[in-house]
């Protein structure tokens, strides 16, 4: 039959009903890196118009959440930080758990949010969950920078903080978070296309997790105070990234390489889930939407 | 050797009706077992044709159904058809919108589609930046649109808004600046659905206009969706016209054109109505209208200087003096070209069955498709409107070159106008 067709035609791509089983099209996102930069811009400036603080906002969400959790936690509740001053100790954690949260919140509604815009014109669908993941960086780059600040203040009051050889790693733990983040978030956005249930999930999901993610406590005290529930802690690749972040920046907790490992597997195994239920969805979600 | 740059091979596409819930797991969960057995999808064998206004057996339904064509490099392709022909969803699916059920498509170049202008606009974000985001949507590169940024700007006729935040636009401004995106695109295959349908008469003019370039000048090549019929020809060198998710016929865009308004259900020289649709009141109900020549023969085609009938029957269901008929008259171009009702013929009405004619003088209307409809008033009292059609049924003028038209003996080219009387031209005088 293909012999007897009356074409010179080089077929550029096919669109067929079935997807290769697995497909990144790193070629394509390629193509159309311009949207990228031009959708983070997006995100990025029409944050702040019409308001009068600004990029200020950024700011004062983790300073306040650090603010009560060194009161309800550290001071109520009498978790010690070490020598590490908790409010600094509350802030790095928060931080790190921003980011998280806000990349995987920003990529979970991908088709919902955007149904407009996919339902009218093709591109590769990817590129919107990553451009929250690079936006989102922007965010995390300004409230990264007042924790400096802090930092550089307590540093000068005398705290006993440091810094160590491992704090050169410290932004491949960022990607590796922001991988995570997408993943999750790239699995859910699938899920929720069809299945409203899933949005309830993320809204107190998210909520319980911190608690489980060494956010406002060292990993050493879960284990030393609950040892039956650590194993809860222990199995959570989050924890070890908020565990080691405080350990690149203040030099306080532990450092685990198989925990790391442990995090590093969780997220290519999650991410390589939410790519493939991403693709099979991106093809014909606009039908169930 | 034929240039094929599309290739279409049985697209189908399987919807599925009512709503998403409890059900719907229940068939995904069946229809993932199958797959995982390796047998075949168990819902594609049933599912109905896609007749919005019949009531379906199934929950299923092909939107479209073994969709066959291809289309050549440079070639402006119209597709038309009726409200929920399908041709949407065929389009979607050959911008990826979303994919198709079954079948393949080729493509042998780079695709833009256009089934909406002004994708991902958003209204804090100035003219300017919305005309990068829009343009890099569309898949243009950031180069590229600085290239054409002062053209796009240009084209649209909005330079002095242009760093404004678009929610401040007008609507006509918002779609100039939009549609001007999308007109600066250089893709191969352009994809375009009735984005015609905004703008005012200028702009749709342009439109046309640079649709028309984008095709001569560029050789790419244009798949355009419309109902506006007048634009179809105007642009299109070749059609499809679908019905009820199938392709009913090809060809030629003129032929194609007047094959689909024959086989319209909406064109027919005659109306009968039924019990149920007849358009009615507790006074007045009507039972047919039909065109007919000075002979009384009902016709369809007329010779543009023939005299044209509207014949009316209906019935009277109570004793009345106040009852005025009248009538609306569309061209297939949907402009309104006159209504006219009875003017001094009132009359008593014992309960029974009337008849009327109304005439259209000949060397008046001017070619192509008419549309009629028929309406009911009272006028005592209180102004009421018993009924009121429009486009119920239709007749068709054709220009034979035959003497005594406006037309003359001379011209034979292009005679525009909604209307063509022969006026009065007095002789010249030198003054």
């Amino acid at each position: 039959m293909n012999q007897t067709e009356n074409t010179n035609t080089e077929w550029l791509f096919e669109i067929t009903p079935k997807n290769k089983f697995f497909s990144l099209n790193l070629k394509e996102v390629w193509q159309y890196r311009d949207l990228l930069l031009l959708f983070v811009k997006r995100d990025v400036v029409t944050v702040y118009k019409q308001t009068v603080l600004g990029p200020l906002w950024y700011l004062i969400q983790p300073l306040f959440t650090s603010i009560t959790f060194t009161i309800i936690f550290n001071n109520v509740a009498g978790i010690s930080t070490g020598t590490v001053p908790p409010f600094l100790f509350n802030l790095a954690g928060i931080t790190v758990w921003n980011y998280f949260t806000a990349c995987l919140n920003g990529t979970s509604n991908t088709f919902g949010s955007n149904a407009g815009i996919f339902g009218k014109v093709y591109f590769p669908r990817i590129i919107v969950p990553l451009s929250v993941v690079v936006s989102n960086l922007v965010k995390f780059g300004i409230q990264f920078f007042i924790f400096i600040c802090f930092y550089a203040y307590y540093y000068f009051q005398g705290a006993a903080i440091g810094m160590n050889g491992t704090t050169l790693f410290f932004p491949l733990l960022i990607v590796l978070m922001g991988i995570l983040g997408l993943g999750l978030g790239m699995f859910i956005s699938s899920l929720v296309t069809k299945y409203r249930d899933f949005s309830n999930l993320i809204g107190f999901g998210v909520q319980l997790l911190m608690y489980l993610s060494a956010v406002m406590y060292p990993m050493a005290l879960i284990k030393e105070k609950i040892p039956t529930y650590g194993w809860l802690v222990a199995y959570n690749p989050l924890a070890y990234v908020i565990e080691t972040t405080r350990y690149m920046l203040l030099d306080v907790g532990q450092i685990s390489l198989l925990g790391l490992g442990y995090t590093f597997l969780v997220t290519l195994v999650v991410f390589f889930i939410g790519v493939l239920i991403f693709n099979r969805t991106e093809k014909s979600f606009i039908d169930t939407v | 050797m034929k240039d094929i740059i599309l290739k279409a091979e049985n697209i189908s596409k399987q919807y599925r009706l009512g709503q998403v819930g409890t059900g719907t797991m229940a068939h995904d969960l069946n229809r993932w077992w199958h797959q995982v057995r390796g047998k075949e999808n168990p819902y594609l064998k049933i599912g109905d044709v896609n007749d919005r206004s019949t009531k379906g057996t199934s929950d299923y339904v092909w939107a479209l159904q073994d969709i066959n064509f291809e289309v050549e490099r440079g070639e402006i392709l119209g597709i038309i058809g009726k409200n929920g022909a399908g041709k949407s969803t065929l389009l979607k699916i050959l911008s990826r919108v979303t994919a198709p059920t079954t079948g393949s498509i080729k493509f042998g170049g780079r695709v833009a589609s256009l089934l909406e202008v002004g994708t991902g606009f958003n209204g804090e974000m100035t003219g300017r930046e919305n005309v990068y985001l829009n343009g890099a949507i569309l898949g243009m590169t950031k180069k590229e649109i600085t290239s054409k940024l002062d053209e796009i700007i240009e084209f649209s006729g909005c330079e002095r808004y242009i760093d404004t935040p678009v929610k401040r636009y007008s609507s006509g401004m918002y779609v100039r600046l939009a549609f001007a995106v999308a007109a600066f695109l250089e893709p191969e295959i352009l994809i375009v659905d009735e984005v015609l349908a905004v703008g005012d008469a200028e702009f749709q003019k342009k439109a046309i206009g640079k649709m028309q370039d984008i095709s001569q000048k560029g050789g790419r090549t244009v798949l355009f969706v419309s109902h506006n019929m007048a634009a179809v020809k105007q642009l299109c060198t070749r059609g499809i016209v679908m019905e009820n998710g199938r392709i009913a016929f090809e060809g030629k865009i003129d032929t194609i054109i007047d094959k689909y308004l024959n086989t319209d259900n909406n064109v027919s020289s005659i109306k009968k109505y039924t019990f149920n649709e007849a358009p009615s009141s507790e006074v007045i109900k009507l039972l047919e209208a039909e065109v007919i020549n000075d002979k009384s023969e009902n016709k369809l085609d007329f010779l543009i200087n023939e005299k044209i009938g509207i014949k009316i029957k209906f019935e009277i269901l109570m004793e009345t003096d106040d009852i005025i008929l009248g009538i609306n008259l569309y061209n297939n171009e949907e402009i309104h070209i006159l209504s006219s009702h009875q003017k001094n013929q009132i009359q008593n009405y014992n309960k029974g069955i009337y008849q009327t004619i109304v005439w259209f003088p000949g060397n008046f209307l001017s070619e192509g498709f008419h549309f009629c409809g028929v309406a009911a008033m009272s006028y005592k009292g209180f102004f009421r409107v018993h009924f009121h059609d429009i486009n119920k049924f239709s007749f068709n003028i054709i220009d034979g070159f035959v003497e005594n038209t406006a037309r003359g003996i001379v011209y034979k080219g292009k005679f525009p106008g909604v209307v063509r009387p022969i006026l009065e031209w007095d002789n010249v005088i030198a003054i």
